[in-house]
């Protein structure tokens, strides 16, 4: 029988996974592919609940979800595409320019 | 059935997540965050929200990471040497997978020829509402406002995107 827990617990992995990704990874778009996953494991959890507490607004909640998360990368592979056009580079570590 | 099922979607889920963090090429990065949605859409249908698992495989694995691998190729970040002509291992593999997504598609096949399989199983979803039913009633009364904000934010980002990548001209 598979019970609210088990999805929560892989959720909570997806998204310790996800964050390790943003902070070790100094790659632009592998950050942003880790943002996706930690979304995604958000969206799991969302769903999991949906399910089990028998109600469909978590549902609903994923797709507002997913609709910024479809801005986000929109946007931030625009960002990223303009700093590489700039720099020569997406390794974050060279672009540092807003750190003090 | 569905413990097993739930254990080895999430088994391959996990590791292409694992793959996507600690692989060293963005390429292999996106295909496995492919995979990883594709596990997730998955889940989703073992917890009865077809519409969102569709809305997973459409919008994730389709529009989203293509972007990624447009954008990866764009930039061209490595130089890729793939072999001229497909190595026979590598044909083999593909049949090998070809024949395996025929098998999962089998029951699929079998809806349109009861006789394969005996009596076709229908209208297990026709019982009550179903789930895209339901979750189209609460957005269009309920969540009615942040729906059409939603649409406003896409716009928004539609029009961000083009002025941040369009080249710069000097003036």
């Amino acid at each position: 029988m598979v019970t609210l827990e088990h999805y929560l617990v892989l959720s909570a992995l997806l998204f310790s996974l996800g964050m390790v990704g943003v902070m070790f990874r100094r790659n632009l778009i592998v950050i942003l592919m880790s943002l996706e996953l930690m979304m995604n494991a958000v969206n799991l959890s969302f769903v999991a609940f949906s399910r089990y507490l028998g109600s469909i607004e978590g549902q609903v909640f994923v797709l507002f979800v997913m609709v910024v998360a479809a801005a986000e990368v929109a946007v931030g592979l625009a960002i990223a595409v303009a700093v590489f056009r700039e720099r020569g580079t997406i390794n974050i570590n060279d672009i540092s320019l807003l750190k003090w | 059935m569905e413990t097993i099922l739930f254990y080895v979607l999430a088994a391959v889920t996990l590791l292409s997540a694992v793959f996507v963090v600690f692989l060293r090429r963005p390429i292999h990065n996106v295909l496995f965050m492919i995979l990883t949605m594709v596990g997730l859409a998955t889940l989703f249908i073992l917890l009865h929200a077809e519409f969102l698992a569709m809305v997973q495989i459409i919008v994730y694995a389709g529009a989203v990471m293509v972007l990624f691998l447009f954008v990866i190729m764009l930039l061209n970040l490595e130089e890729l040497d793939l072999p001229k002509a497909p190595r026979p291992l590598r044909w083999g593999f593909g049949i090998i997978l070809s024949l395996a997504f025929a098998v999962i598609l089998f029951p699929i096949f079998s809806h349109f020829v009861p006789t394969i399989m005996g009596k076709a199983q229908s209208g297990t979803a026709a019982a009550g509402a179903s789930n895209m039913e339901l979750i189209a009633r609460e957005l269009f009364t309920t969540y009615l406002l942040p729906f059409e904000i939603a649409s406003v934010l896409l716009l928004a980002a539609i029009i961000g995107t083009v002025v941040i990548g369009r080249k710069l001209t000097q003036k």
